[in-house]
């Protein structure tokens, strides 16, 4: 009874409590989550296009204080071999990634000991000449420097969108928790910290993302706490132009080994990402995760809540490093969407059309 | 059921068939035809699990196998094939019966009860090669089931024994197999048989050495390759030849839609791999329209862990086994593993909401968890 009462909620547009996600979490088949999903997406999106962006990862550097548990990518800074992007690196990748069609650079990068802020504006300021939409720095980044400078985070947010900071990617929410945080990044900032750090960067104008990586540590509750807080806080800003979850890929990472975590399997993948579309009633846009998932279940996604194929990723180290290599082009993203019964449409950042 | 989904499969009007598929009753070929030409895909999942679950209810079985593919020598070679070589090729070999027991005895530590062999069409391979090769991995392994050559290798045996395809049969029972796999079938139409794989014998030999094998009482599954130049009538007239033969003989455990691989095959110049909606809608399909076979088998070998687990939804109640050592998918660059292991096929099956059956290649029970 319950199921056919939320079916009734749902399909008439109408927001559903952390208990029903919950219920429909334990026991909704994946068929009905794909049918409710889909219904919400048709619901904000009525017309048949799937968008995506032609972009570029840079990681400026790999040196990273923070050691998450999760991660494969990072070197700690007392290892010889991480490595700070020079200007003519990120000058010759900015250059191939115009080449390509591409339209923005997704910049992220480790927590590095020592470099001032003055480095990552001047690195703002150098990239912005290149004429490109830099989407760069997670809410872990920011609070980093903040710390490092003594700085708050919203006057770090505030001179590095004069520098040329276009918008903040949704990097390093992981899951808005603060258990599972202090288990799996206890040098991370906090969920609260995450949070704060988008409100500001929405109150200053700039759009970001919300991300969530799941399957590891932590329990439903706690993907639905933080959903709940990603929801709480579109409702107050709108500011967050999608959402993007994907699972943890455990190989060659610490938390793994000390944890025996398998890889999610693509059904709990796409049951999670229905899941995301369902609640997250005010957030427009959900991303599909090739990269984690392949080609064949990024299609299908298209019919569990994802609007958007994300990002050509013309590079992409952190997920490569945890042994996981899919690569798409644009004309392979596009056959997949139209196979799919789709518009395939190039956007940029904020999901204008080209 | 559902009243939401029931109006959603209306509206995208699959209405008529959804009330046959709840009434079982049979499709027929126009209602195939709606169906490869809807572009919803969770309604076609959804219809195709009602058949799923009433034939299956949640199991999902599969099986723990070992793989042997003897030669990759072959008079055929198919367009869309990658393993096929010529005799003189420096990629083609041959395993010795040695070789084979070698193989065979390697595993006798696991618990693997189907040996699965399927071969080139070997142009000079005597007849006794093959009844050898049968008697050897009995004695290697006393009690397996031996699951072994297509309808398209036993044709050739018959040819190289010199006798009737039933009596060839009647001399391999003899020697130990124990069913036939469903290779070989590809598409049934002559025209995609003459465009892809013209030296292969036809259609309609390859549904007549299957109805043969029935009225001996050896079991054969039956598979179709798709993804390549075949047409959606063609596709169907494909399960419709299989579904009649199946109504006449009872003889198939299962049907196997197996997606083409294009990579170093002639036929793959220009052609992509098969997406995710087209093999879940194979399965789909495969599953509404054989409405008298008792499993539909999504290969992760062909199609990956990720959309055969996926496909427990979509109509497929098998996911094959552990297979190891698979070379013809493999040689068409099937990015795969080789084996999956009994652990991960068990969590990808519960995952899926699903019960793991292990089973042996008659589909009887040995384990359940």
């Amino acid at each position: 009874m319950a199921m056919q009462r939320l079916f009734r909620q749902i399909t008439a547009g109408e927001r559903i409590s952390g208990a029903d996600w919950l219920l429909l979490a334990k026991k909704a088949s994946l068929h009905e989550l794909g049918f409710l999903a889909h219904a919400v997406r048709q619901r904000l999106h009525p017309e048949a296009v799937v968008s995506y962006v032609i972009d570029r990862n840079i990681n400026y550097t790999d040196i990273c204080i923070s050691a998450c548990k999760f991660c494969a990518f990072f070197k700690a800074p007392d290892v010889p071999d991480g490595q700070v992007l020079s200007k003519e690196e990120l000058q010759e990748k900015i250059a191939e990634t115009k080449a390509l069609g591409g339209t923005q650079i997704l910049l992220q990068g480790g927590l590095h000991p020592d470099l001032p802020l003055a480095f990552y504006e001047d690195m703002l300021r150098f990239m912005k000449g290149e004429e490109i939409h830099v989407h760069g720095f997670s809410p872990p980044e920011i609070h980093h420097f903040a710390q490092l400078s003594g700085l708050n985070t919203r006057e770090v947010i505030r001179r590095l969108q004069v520098a040329g900071l276009d918008s903040i990617p949704g990097g390093g929410a992981e899951i808005l928790s603060n258990r599972v945080r202090q288990e799996m990044a206890p040098n991370k900032c906090d969920a609260d910290t995450w949070i704060r750090i988008m409100h500001e960067a929405h109150e200053l104008g700039l759009r970001t993302t919300a991300t969530m990586m799941f399957g590891h540590i932590e329990h439903l509750e706690e993907r639905l706490e933080h959903l709940q807080r990603v929801r709480a806080l579109q409702d107050k800003t709108g500011g967050f132009t999608a959402f993007i979850p994907w699972p943890f890929q455990p190989d060659h990472t610490p938390l793994a080994a000390t944890h025996c975590i398998e890889k999610t399997s693509a059904v709990q993948y796409l049951r999670m990402l229905a899941l995301s579309r369902i609640f997250l009633d005010n957030i427009a846009n959900i991303q599909a995760s090739w990269v984690t998932q392949g080609p064949k279940v990024a299609q299908l996604s298209l019919f569990f809540g994802a609007n958007d194929f994300g990002s050509t990723m013309i590079e992409e180290n952190v997920v490569a490093a945890a042994g996981v290599h899919f690569r798409l082009s644009e004309e392979e993203i596009r056959r997949l969407v139209q196979d799919a019964g789709f518009t395939p449409r190039q956007r940029l950042m904020d999901y204008t059309l080209l | 059921m559902n009243a939401y989904m029931d109006a959603h499969i209306e509206q995208a009007g699959l209405g008529p068939i959804l009330e046959k598929v709840r009434a079982g009753k049979r499709l027929d070929l126009h209602d195939g035809a709606q169906l490869y030409g809807h572009s919803d895909i969770l309604a076609l999942g959804y219809l195709a699990n009602i058949v799923r679950e009433r034939i299956n209810g949640d199991k999902a079985y599969f099986i723990y196998n070992q793989h042997i593919n003897y030669s990759n020598i072959c008079i055929n070679l198919c367009k869309f094939c990658a393993f096929g070589r010529k005799r003189e090729d420096a990629l083609a070999y041959e395993m010795s019966i040695e070789e084979i027991r070698h193989k065979v005895r390697e595993r006798l530590d696991e618990p693997i009860t189907e040996v699965h062999v399927v071969g080139g069409v070997h142009p000079d391979l005597p007849f006794a090669y093959y009844t050898d090769m049968l008697r050897a991995i009995h004695e290697e392994r006393p009690g397996v089931h031996i699951q072994a050559f297509t309808c398209v290798e036993i044709h050739h045996l018959a040819k190289i024994a010199g006798k009737p395809v039933d009596t060839t049969l009647n001399l391999l029972m003899e020697a130990g197999l124990g069913s036939m796999p469903g290779g070989g079938a590809e598409v049934f139409s002559p025209r995609i048989r003459q465009l892809t794989c013209a030296d292969k014998i036809s259609g309609e030999e390859w549904l007549q050495v299957a109805k043969t094998a029935h009225n001996l009482g050896l079991k054969t599954n039956a598979t179709m390759l798709y993804g390549h130049i075949e047409s959606i009538e063609e596709r169907l007239d494909h399960l419709d030849a299989l579904r009649r033969l199946q109504d006449e003989s009872g003889g198939f455990l299962a049907f196997i839609p197996l997606a083409f691989h294009p990579k170093n095959t002639e036929l793959g110049v220009g052609h992509s791999n098969t997406t995710g909606i087209n093999d879940l809608k194979n399965i789909a399909v495969s599953r509404l329209m054989l409405d008298n076979f008792p499993h539909i088998k999504a290969y992760w070998v062909m199609i990956g862990p990720k959309i055969a687990q996926i496909a427990l939804a979509f109509g497929a109640d098998d996911l094959d086994g552990t297979v190891t050592e698979e070379r013809i998918t493999h040689m068409a660059g099937a990015e795969t593993e080789q084996a999956l292991g009994h652990k991960t096929l068990i969590r990808l099956i519960q995952e899926a909401g699903r019960q793991p059956v292990q089973r042996d290649t008659l589909y009887n029970v040995l384990e359940e968890y």
